[in-house]
Order: structure tokens, then C-alpha cells, then sequence
């Protein structure tokens, strides 16, 4: 069992969504139920294999990568097929191994026009594929193709299942995160190209490994390392997404279907933090101690700003698009100190705001197939239409402030604490000041998440959907979907180890590389 | 008597129970399944207290000793045997950490200094550690932080209050909110608040503390609105919760700042005590530390300027204000300071300095709350403000250094307080449920249990004698006057008026609605015995705990030493807590206070029941109006809250962001977009058909197969786009690589 893991494991787990697509492909699209089941049996099946592999690590071991497979891929460039899991992917991992058979129970009886079920969920499955391939890659060609997989099925999905502005939406997503993929291979080529050769099969080679690469990249220049890291930090902080480079955000999530978005909210934007943490900073510490006071500032522009837009908005799914460029400034923030507290925080704020987002989301999505609208000022009174909805909406509302004893706080707390001692040589005092704003842009995320939930929430209906008949409470799909985010949100608020035991030994070790090489 | 202080964690977990049991079935089952299940689970809580605290007043009669004492310490520090290396850990952080340096005895030498340390200011009892139990709750950088129980004679206390009080507004509130729509969601959020509180209480660290903290807030949030139909409740219940937002921006930093301070190493409150009196603490730190905590107690306790949502959430059923507004919700941020009060002690360097922020807001907070309770019409507002104002004495107590005193008047202003609110609630049930005192009076013939009670509770709040408050206010006057080395007059002075005012203010209200003529239109009736009982307990409660606190000497009456000053010796801490000075009854002082409070008494039964005085005041003298107008106003902070920095920073500031984000950002990304379609535009006549057509027309061919989902896109672009880029990526590679 363990052998077969240790080398077939991770890659059964990576490309059997795909198998599964391409078994959907064969058969004509009339067949819509038989595309249901094998879609999701094909994703609860990738779960299954997960928690295999998650039942078999080794805790104790979690800070080095296992289930290491190393095969050769495209020998000329020496670029590998190396992957392999440790404390800092395992979290995302099971992030998106729950997400995607949940979105494809939520979508059961609710394709978003013009339905075809078979096309939304072989994109699904791709999506599948290219998350948990990019959270698995170890090496930079490997992971930039899986980085890429991910943006084709996204692409359709929000260009032909969107909502009217669906074109300009998609290709803005499109172009934008193209735009930060194109400066992120330039970085990878330059890395490679710059960095030290190692030997494979007694030839001197330069390498993509990621594993290697903190060691190897020692001898860039200072200057070349900076321009570099600035290459990723475009690639990456336009998925996080990170202020300015926000915009793209806004009009992706109010356009797209329903699991668009929320697979967009829970995993897609972690590619961006997960690339931080993994690539730029362990391999060039020393250009990331330069940028990490830029960073810093952003996240906590980011944090601010976000909010502040959030209070603007009239549009319920806009709002929490916004919200999200509030919340991954946390993140950011915890990433730009360089500490421990800081990572750990950031890996805890992404799976958090994977689960919470994602779930208002998910009730955004609802809500206007009850009420076809998401205009603020015409909602009201969902506490009383649909009881259990506007429940969960306060709960996920509740979580989504940073509520401490669910899992939102235990992403902003830490990250607050962290900016208190930054890593490294970072200058203690500018950071204390990112902490006091970003603490204040706690306050801002209440008032924005209370002040939506008194319009939507609580108030009697409007006139308009005072008699409406098609404002039925939580079906059975919607609780199937939403109970295990529900009542993982709750766990891990008084839990939090489950997430931080895990990731503890691969962040030390992460930071103690950035220590070691960048201080 | 079993022991279970150990498995005290068992108190809140059991409210928790009750919480989720009644949440899932409570509409299943019904309104009398549900508040019986609350009731069961609070008086089982309650009774477990009492054990608790039994096991606790054993503990201080029979100290530990020797080995169990140390292992007592290691506990409560924190530092379980697999942690010990903590220590050595925090050493070399607290070295390396730009030469702060923490204390650094071993638990041994820990221990014996505070035993000589108890002896020294109290002489009497020995050094009780308190009983800590903990388990791991989240590990980072190879740090073990946990999450436990923390019982102490203050815990003890608390416990025993929390549960009585919960357990008479569950037992009332079966008849007060009979019939209500939402009987088993108030339930439910009941439960969870009585659990939440609990949770606090018992907190082994800050952290968890921080959690209580904001749980209580949300059920607070819940139960203000719990009539949320109307804007009215739920703008009450987002103003409570944001208000305590802004406070809790100081909490989390000051637990943040403390927790760096005392070694980044653990929350736990010991040992940031500990840390604080060592003598080699960083005061500066532990200065600002203390502000920043005290920022979360203003709002928390309604301090002054972040008093203003405490009134407003009397739109909440009146069980819920006694029990969350007044009782024990309120007085979190005051039990914060008793908690931390190494701390406080220290940071503030309460007893030696001049610069007493704690104690000043403290006593401004007690005179600008008791004005403001002349003005309101609204008996519940009336009673809200009272509210502020003694926790103004309660944080003022702390602030001076009487710490007894303060704990001491949080314990006794729980009863009394309850049982003013509860009676007007009563009140309020029999007069068609308003609370405007102009449509009350002479209710004390029609309600004469429910006059009786709050009559009682009228005078304990008023401090005279021999009533619960007397004891309690008077400690805290002399604490003011000799309690530290240097005394506090000003503080002594505010609470001088306070005494005044209070009296004066709540004969006001006594007189308005219990004596004259009804001038209401429903026909009061007295309330039935679920409501009238709960009131006869209470107020019998503001009869006798005074006594529990009987001072060593009275008038020069002396009692045993076996029966005086239980409370302190039984709740005042002796382990990691700051050497203060214990205020002897003052003869004097209690005169004065009491001959204030009679005259506020007196004047309001003259002017409000005699009708004498200088009625219309207010339309002769201008200054006089003015003040009014001013108080009516509540000093314009609401304006200043509400219009000028909520109505700005979601009015303008957030348009303004907007406006920038949808023109100013997002324009320079379309008009690069726009820009770069029409230089495609270009490339794509001159070097795109001759150059890179192949390029284009085999990722054109490659996605043939996709892009029939496509068909209504326009796809050719998106591919160009694409080539384009990557062609120039491919360009600044090789920049990067030959030319940097």
C-alpha cells in the first residue's frame, strides 16, 4: 500500500480527473445524469485517493516533501517531473479535494445557462487537475504548466456560464492573469538560466528543481535576484490578487456561475500565496527581504482599501469579491514578515478564506437564483423568507469577520501578531505600524459583512418578494454541499491545530531556509 | 465534597451542550422542552460553582505545600515537565530580543518569592496558587500554546455570580418573552451566551480570553436584535458590535504587545503577571501594553468615549439587559484589568506615578454616565447609564489600586443592577410594554412585590447602609482616599459626586414610576410569581453580600477575624499579584457618603414627588437649557460616531475608493487593454502574417476542440493576445538573463 502510494499516489490523484473528463468526453451530452455521476464519482474518487495519502504521512516528517516522485520530463532543459507533498501543500491539497466534489453536488440540479453539464463539469475536472498539479509541482516548468491548466477551463467557465458582462469579464481574467504568467516564465528562465548547474548524469546542467534552487540561486546577483523576485511577485500577486492589481477580481467573480466562483475564492487565488511561499521567497530570501516592506505596504493597502470598497458596493456577490482583496491582504501580510507566525497564519488565512469565501458565495449564488437579483437595497428580511439560509448567511458572515472561535480569526490574528516582530532584518517599527492599520481594518471588515447582513438578513421582505413562491429554504443539494464547510469552520476555529501541527515543521523549515541563506 | 476544580472545564461545555441541543430541537420540541433544557443545564452549572468554589475555600484553608506546591506553579505558569525547555527557549529569545530580559527564576525560586511576598503584604495568608489544567491547543515554531482552565477565588466568584444570574433570567423569562416569536432562538443564544461567559472566566490565557471576549459580543449582537424586524434593533445591535470592534482593535494589540513583552512565548495570564512584577520588566512596554488593553475594556465596559452603544442596546428584552448590560457581559473588561492586574499594576505603575489614566477615565465615566441618567425619560435608559456609571466606579477602584474594592462592587452591583432591570421589566410587562417613565406611576400599590424589590435595589445602588452596595461603594471611596501611597483625590472626588448623583438620579426614577398618579392607559397588575421570585432572590442578595465583606473594624466594632474581609481573603489573589495596600474602613468617609446619598435621595422626593424646587429651569435660565440640551444630546458623540465617522467612512471615503478603484485603477488596466488591441491591431497586418502565422495558427488548430464551446466569443484575440505576450516574455528573459 505505501510502496504504491509513495510512487503512483500523488499522480493518480493529479490526473484522474482527467481520466474522468475524457471518459465524459466519448459520450454524447444528452446523457446528463450519466456526466453527473461519473463527474463526481471521478472527484470523490481523487478524495479518496487524498486521504490515503494523507493517512499515511508522516506527521512527524511533515517539514520534508513525501510520496517524491523524480522522473525525467524534458531532458534537454532538464526540467523533471518531481512531485511530492509536504506540511505547507497537504492543507491546500485537502482544501481542493473537498471544494470540488461540493461544487459538483451544489451544481446538481442547477446548471447556470446554457446548462451542458457535460462541458461544465469536464472543465471542472480540468480545473481539478491544474489545482492540485500546481500544488503538487516541484519543479518551476511543471508547476508554470499546471499554473496555466488551471486558466483555460476558468476562462470558459465564467465566458460562456457568466452573467451579462461575461465577455469582458473573462478576457479581462484571461489577459490579466496571462499578463502575470508572462512575467513569472521570464523570472523562472532567468532563475534557471542564472542560477548554479548541478550534475545529471555527469553532465552540468541547469536545474527547475525547486527543492534545489534555494541553493542554487545563492550565487544571483543581488540586483538580478530583486528583478527577479519582481517578475513573481507581478506573476503571483496578480492571482493573490494583490492591490493594485485587483481589478480583475471584482468583474471575474460577479460574472461568473456560481462554483465558478467559488472555486475561483477557495483555490485559485491560493495559487498566488502557495507560489509565495513555496517558490519566491525560499529560493531568493534575500531579494525577498528587500521586497517584503512593498509587500507589506500593499497587503495592508489592500486590506483597507478593499474594505472601504466593500462599503461602496450595492451589489451583494460584488461585495464579497471585494472582500476577498481584504482578506488575502492578511494573508500577504502574514507572507511579507518573514516569520513562522507569519506563514503559518497565511496558510491557516488561505484554507480559512478558501472555506468561509467560498460559502458566501456559495449563498450568493442561491440567493439570486431565489430572488434573480443581488441588488442590496432590494433584499431584506431573509431571516424570514428563508430561515435556515439567512442563518447560515450570519454564520458565514460571522466567520468572514474574523470571529475568533471560527477559523477566519486564527488567518487575521496571527498575522497581526506576527507584523509585530518581523523576520529577518525587516524595520520592526514600519511593520508595527502595518499592525495597527491592519487591526483597524478589522473593525472595517465588521462594518462592511454586519451592514450587508442587516439589508440582506435581517428587516422584513420587500414588497416585491413578500408572496414570492420561489424563495424556498436550503434544499438538499445546498445542505449536502454546504454542511461540511459549516461545520469545518467551526472545528478548525476551536481547533486550530489541525491545520497548524501540520504545517508547523514545513514553515519552520521554509523559514529557517530564508534564515540560513538570507540573513 | 468531590473535587472539581480540576474539571471545571465541564461548567461551560455543559452551556454549550444546551446551546446545540436546543439550536437543533428546541423548535422540535417546543417552547417548554427548550427552556426547560436551559434551565436544567444553568442550575447543574450552578451547582457545580458552588462545589467549585467550595473546593477552592478548602484550598485556601489548607494551602498546598512542598512538592504539590511546585507542581501547583509549574501548572499555573504555564510550564508543564515537556515544556520546561520552554524556559530556557524564552531565556535566549528574551536575550537575543534587543536586550530585554525576562524573569528568569526557576519555579522553585518563583514560588518561594511570592510566598515572601504574600507575607509581606498581607501577613496573613499564605501563597494559593490557583488550580490551572491545560491542554495543547496549536503549536507554532515549535511552540506549544494551550488552551485551559484557570481557577482562583476571582474565577470562583465569577462562576457563582454568572450562573445565579443566568439561571433567575432563564426561570423569568419564561414568562417575559411567552409567546414570542423567536422563544427558542433567545434560548439557544441564552445557552451560548451563559457558555461563552463562562469560557471567559475560566480563561487560562489571553488569547482565550480575546475569544470569550467576542463570543459574548455576538450573542450580545444576537440579543439586541433579536426583534430585528425593526431597523431600530438591529441599527442598536451593529452599533454594539462595531463600537466593540474599535475597542477590540486595542485588545488584540495589547494582547499582542504583552505577549512579546513577557518573552513571545506564551499567553497565559500568570505568567505575563509574573512577568510584569518581576522587577526587570520592561515598563514601557507593559505601558503601552496596558493602554492598548484598556481600549477594549472602554468599549467592553462601557467606558468613557466608547460608552454610547451600551444605552442603545437596551433594545434587547430586558432579561437579556439585566443579565449581558448590566450583570456580567459589561463587567468583562473590568474582570480583564482584576485578571491582568500584574500587568496594569505594573505598566500603569498604579501607587507611584501621576499619570492615572485607568483610575481618571474611571471617575469620569461614573459622573458623565450619572448625568446622563437625569435626562432619560426611558426607565431601561435610566438604569443603562446608572450602569456606565458604576462601572466607572468598578474600573475606577482597579485604577486607584483597590482591587478588592472594585472586585467587590462588580459582585455586588450584579445583584442589584439584575434586580433593577428585572423589576422593570416587570414594570414594563404590566404597563403595556413601555418603558416611558411618564406613563407610569403610583405603580407601588398595583405591583407592591415588584416595589418592594426594587425599592430595595434602589437604596443598595445608593449606597446606604446596611444595604450591598454601602459596603461595596464605601471600600472603593477609601481606596481612593488611602488606599496607595499617594492618594487619588480627584478620584476620591468623583466618587463623592457619583454617590450623590446616584442617589439622586434613581430616586428620580423610584418616584416617577412607583408613586403620583398612573398616568399610563393599561391596567397594571402585579406579575406573576415566575417574574416576582426571581426579584424577591435578588433583592434579598442586596440585603446580605454586603456582609460578606464586613470590614475588620466598624465604628470600632470588631468582629472575629473569622467573619470579616471573607470576600478579600477568599477572592483576592496571593499568587503573581501586585503588592497593594488594603484601605481600612474610614469612618468618616462612610458619614459623608451616606449623608450624600440621603440628600440625593431627599432632593429627588422633593422635586419630583413634592413637585418643589426649580421646576422649568430649563425654559428661564439659558445655561441651564443649554446643559439640558447638551445632555439631551448625549455630549454629541453619537453625532460625532454616527454622522461624522461612520456616515463619512461609508459615505464619501468608501465612494471615493470605489470611485478610484472603477476609474482610476481599473481605467489603466482597460486602456492598456485597449491600447494593446489596438497595437495588435497593427502587428497582426504586418508581422503577424508573415512571422508568427504559424505560431497562431497551430495554437488556433490546438484549441479547434475547446473552442466550440466558444463559438460565441470572440477566441481569435484571446490567442493573439496570448502569442504576443509570450513572445515578449520571452524577449525579457533573455533581457534579464544577458543583460542584468
Amino acid at each position: 500500500m505505501k510502496d504504491f502510494l509513495n510512487s503512483w499516489g500523488i499522480s493518480l490523484m493529479v490526473f484522474l480527473p482527467l481520466v474522468g473528463a475524457l471518459a465524459m468526453l466519448v459520450v454524447p451530452k444528452a446523457k446528463e445524469q450519466f456526466h453527473k455521476v461519473v463527474a463526481l464519482a471521478a472527484s470523490l474518487v481523487v478524495g479518496f485517493i487524498g486521504i490515503l495519502l494523507m493517512t499515511n504521512f508522516d506527521y512527524d516528517a511533515s517539514g520534508s516533501l513525501q510520496y517524491v516522485v523524480d522522473k525525467a520530463w524534458i531532458p534537454i532543459i532538464n526540467s523533471r517531473y518531481i512531485v511530492g507533498i509536504d506540511g505547507i501543500s497537504l492543507p491546500m491539497i485537502a482544501l481542493t479535494l473537498l471544494i470540488v466534489p461540493l461544487c459538483i453536488i451544489y451544481s446538481w440540479n442547477r446548471f447556470p445557462e446554457p446548462k451542458n453539464p457535460k462541458a461544465f463539469l469536464i472543465l471542472i475536472l480540468i480545473l481539478e487537475t491544474g489545482m492540485l498539479g500546481s500544488f503538487v509541482a516541484q519543479d518551476l516548468i511543471l508547476f508554470f504548466v499546471f499554473f496555466e491548466v488551471v486558466l483555460l477551463p476558468m476562462y470558459f467557465m465564467i465566458g460562456v456560464w457568466g452573467g451579462e458582462k461575461r465577455q469582458y469579464a473573462s478576457l479581462k481574467f484571461f489577459l490579466y492573469t496571462l499578463f502575470g504568467s508572462a512575467l513569472m516564465i521570464v523570472a523562472f528562465l532567468a532563475l534557471y538560466f542564472l542560477s548554479d548547474k548541478v550534475s545529471v548524469d555527469g553532465q552540468m546542467m541547469h536545474s527547475f528543481d525547486v527543492r534545489l534552487l534555494p541553493e542554487l540561486a545563492t550565487g544571483i546577483s543581488t540586483g538580478a535576484a530583486l528583478w527577479i523576485f519582481g517578475g513573481m511577485f507581478i506573476g503571483f500577486g496578480i492571482k493573490v490578487p494583490m492591490f493594485p492589481f485587483h481589478t480583475w477580481l471584482p468583474d471575474a467573480h460577479t460574472q461568473a456561475p456560481t462554483v465558478g466562483s467559488v472555486i475561483l475564492a477557495a483555490v485559485l487565488l491560493k495559487l498566488g500565496t502557495y507560489g509565495f511561499i513555496r517558490i519566491a521567497i525560499p529560493i531568493l530570501p534575500g531579494a525577498a527581504e528587500k521586497w517584503a516592506p512593498f509587500i507589506g505596504l500593499l497587503a495592508v493597502i489592500g486590506i483597507i482599501y478593499g474594505a472601504l470598497c466593500c462599503l461602496a458596493q450595492t451589489d451583494m456577490k460584488r461585495l464579497i469579491a471585494f472582500s476577498s482583496v481584504s482578506h488575502m491582504g492578511f494573508v500577504m501580510l502574514g507572507i511579507a514578515t518573514l516569520t513562522t507566525f507569519g506563514f503559518q497564519a497565511a496558510i491557516f488565512g488561505m484554507v480559512a478564506h478558501g472555506l468561509i469565501t467560498g460559502m458566501l458565495f456559495f449563498v450568493a449564488g442561491s440567493t439570486k437564483d431565489r430572488y434573480h437579483t443581488l441588488d442590496i437595497s432590494r433584499l431584506g428580511g431573509m431571516l424570514k423568507s428563508m430561515p435556515h439560509m439567512g442563518w447560515i448567511l450570519g454564520f458565514s458572515v460571522m466567520a468572514s469577520l474574523g470571529l475568533p472561535g471560527l477559523a477566519g480569526f486564527w488567518g487575521e490574528f496571527p498575522a497581526i501578531l506576527a507584523a509585530y516582530e518581523p523576520g529577518l532584518g525587516l524595520n520592526v517599527a514600519f511593520f508595527r505600524v502595518l499592525m495597527v492599520i491592519a487591526a483597524i481594518g478589522t473593525v472595517l471588515s465588521a462594518a462592511y459583512l454586519l451592514w450587508m447582513y442587516q439589508r440582506v438578513g435581517f428587516g422584513v421582505p420587500s414588497k416585491e418578494f413578500e408572496e414570492d413562491p420561489h424563495l424556498h429554504d436550503v434544499t438538499f443539494s445546498e445542505w449536502l454541499a454546504w454542511t461540511p464547510i459549516l461545520i469545518l469552520i467551526v472545528v478548525l476555529g476551536f481547533v486550530p491545530n489541525i491545520i497548524f501541527k501540520v504545517t508547523d515543521g514545513a514553515v519552520s523549515r521554509t523559514i529557517a531556509i530564508v534564515n540560513g541563506l538570507g540573513g | 465534597m468531590f473535587n472539581m476544580i480540576d474539571k471545571v472545564w465541564i461548567i461551560p461545555a455543559l452551556m454549550a451542550a444546551s446551546f446545540l441541543i436546543i439550536l437543533f430541537f428546541g423548535k422540535r420540541w417546543g417552547t417548554r422542552a427548550t427552556a426547560g433544557i436551559g434551565i436544567a443545564s444553568v442550575s447543574i452549572c450552578l451547582i457545580l460553582s458552588v462545589v467549585v468554589a467550595g473546593n477552592w475555600i478548602n484550598r485556601v484553608n489548607n494551602p498546598p505545600t512542598g512538592a504539590a506546591l511546585a507542581a501547583d506553579i509549574v501548572q499555573a505558569n504555564g510550564l508543564t515537565p515537556q515544556t520546561g525547555k520552554t524556559i530556557g527557549e524564552e531565556v535566549n529569545a528574551a536575550t537575543k530580543d534587543s536586550g530585554e530580559t525576562v524573569a528568569t527564576d526557576s519555579h522553585g525560586e518563583s514560588g518561594e518569592s511570592h510566598a515572601s511576598e504574600a507575607e509581606a503584604h498581607g501577613g496573613e495568608h499564605e501563597s494559593v496558587p490557583p488550580v490551572v489544567r491545560t491542554v495543547t491547543w496549536f503549536q507554532i515554531g515549535g511552540l506549544q500554546f494551550e488552551m485551559g482552565t484557570l481557577v482562583d477565588g476571582l474565577a470562583a466568584m465569577m462562576l457563582i455570580t454568572v450562573c445565579i444570574i443566568s439561571l433567575l433570567v432563564h426561570i423569568y423569562s419564561t414568562e417575559y418573552l411567552h409567546g414570542d416569536v423567536r422563544f427558542t432562538h433567545y434560548y439557544a443564544f441564552l445557552s451560548l451566551f451563559t457558555a461563552s461567559m463562562l469560557f471567559y472566566v475560566l480563561s487560562s490565557n489571553t488569547l482565550q480570553m480575546l475569544m470569550g471576549w467576542e463570543l459574548v459580543g455576538v450573542c450580545s449582537f444576537g440579543l439586541i436584535g433579536h426583534w430585528w424586524e425593526e431597523k431600530k434593533n438591529t441599527d442598536a445591535a451593529l452599533k454594539a458590535f462595531l463600537t466593540n470592534r474599535v475597542g477590540d482593535i486595542g485588545l488584540i494589540l495589547g494582547v499582542i504587545i504583552t505577549f512579546f513583552a513577557a518573552g513571545g512565548s506564551s499567553f497565559n495570564v500568570l505568567h505575563l503577571n509574573e512577568y510584569a512584577l518581576s522587577g526587570n520588566a520592561n515598563t514601557t512596554l507593559l505601558l503601552v501594553g496596558a493602554l492598548c488593553l484598556f481600549g477594549g475594556v472602554t468599549s467592553k465596559s462601557g467606558q468613557f468615549p466608547l460608552h454610547t452603544w451600551l444605552p442603545d442596546a437596551m433594545a434587547g428584552p430586558t432579561p437579556v439587559s439585566a443579565l449581558i448590560h448590566a450583570a456580567t457581559m459589561v463587567v468583562a473588561g473590568v474582570y480583564l484589568i482584576a485578571r491582568l492586574y500584574g500587568v496594569f499594576f505594573s505598566g500603569l505603575a498604579i501607587g507611584s506615578s501621576t499619570f492615572h489614566y485607568v483610575a481618571f477615565i474611571g471617575g469620569f465615566t461614573t459622573i458623565i454616565g450619572g448625568l446622563l441618567a437625569f435626562v432619560q425619560t426611558d426607565l431601561k435608559k435610566v438604569l443603562a447609564y446608572s450602569t456606565i456609571s458604576q462601572l466607572g466606579y468598578m474600573v475606577m477602584a482597579l485604577g486607584v489600586g483597590a482591587w478588592t474594592a472594585g472586585v467587590f462592587h462588580l459582585f455586588t452591583h450584579a445583584f442589584f443592577k439584575a434586580c433593577l432591570f428585572l423589576g422593570a421589566g416587570s414594570v414594563s410587562h404590566a404597563c403595556h410594554h413601555t418603558f416611558d417613565m411618564r406613563e407610569m406611576g403610583g405603580l407601588r400599590k398595583k405591583m407592591p412585590v415588584t416595589h418592594a424589590t426594587f425599592l430595595i435595589a434602589t437604596l443598595a445602588l445608593a449606597g446606604i447602609f446596611p444595604l450591598a452596595g454601602f459596603w461595596s461603594k464605601d471600600e472603593i471611596l477609601a481606596g481612593a482616599a488611602n488606599g496607595q501611597e499617594n492618594a487619588y483625590t480627584i478620584m476620591l472626588i468623583f466618587g463623592l459626586i457619583t454617590a450623590f448623583l446616584t442617589a439622586a438620579y434613581m430616586g428620580r426614577a423610584y418616584w416617577m414610576t412607583f408613586w403620583g398618579k398612573y398616568r399610563g392607559h393599561a391596567h397594571p397588575h402585579e406579575s406573576p410569581k415566575v417574574i416576582t421570585v426571581p426579584l424577591v432572590i435578588l433583592a434579598a442578595c442586596a440585603v446580605v453580600l454586603g456582609f460578606t465583606n464586613f470590614p475588620k473594624s466598624f465604628f470600632g466594632f470588631k468582629l472575629p477575624g473569622s467573619v470579616t474581609t471573607r470576600f478579600e481573603h477568599f477572592v483576592e489573589p496571593t499568587f503573581a499579584f501586585p503588592p497593594i495596600q488594603h484601605a481600612a474602613f474610614t469612618p468618616w468617609l462612610a458619614i459623608a457618603s451616606t449623608i450624600l446619598a440621603a440628600g440625593g435621595l431627599f432632593i429627588a422626593y422633593q422635586y419630583y414627588e413634592k413637585n418643589r424646587g426649580p421646576h422649568g429651569l430649563t425654559s428661564r435660565s439659558k445655561i441651564a437649557h443649554a446643559g439640558y440640551t447638551f445632555l439631551e444630546n448625549k455630549y454629541y458623540l453619537d453625532n460625532l460616531y454616527t454622522g461624522v465617522i461612520a456616515g463619512g467612512t461609508t459615505g464619501p471615503i468608501a465612494r471615493a475608493a470605489n470611485w478610484f478603484n472603477q476609474n482610476i485603477i481599473d481605467g489603466v488596466v482597460n486602456g492598456i487593454g485597449n491600447g494593446a488591441r489596438k497595437v495588435a491591431g497593427v502587428v497582426y497586418v504586418f508581422a503577424d502574417q508573415i512571422i508568427i502565422d504559424g505560431a497562431v495558427n497551430g495554437s488556433g488548430q490546438g484549441s479547434e476542440g475547446a473552442g466550440q464551446l466558444l463559438r460565441k466569443i470572440q477566441t481569435g484575440k484571446v490567442q493573439q493576445y496570448a502569442s504576443i505576450l509570450f513572445a515578449g516574455a520571452v524577449v525579457l528573459a533573455g533581457v534579464l538573463v544577458f543583460v542584468v
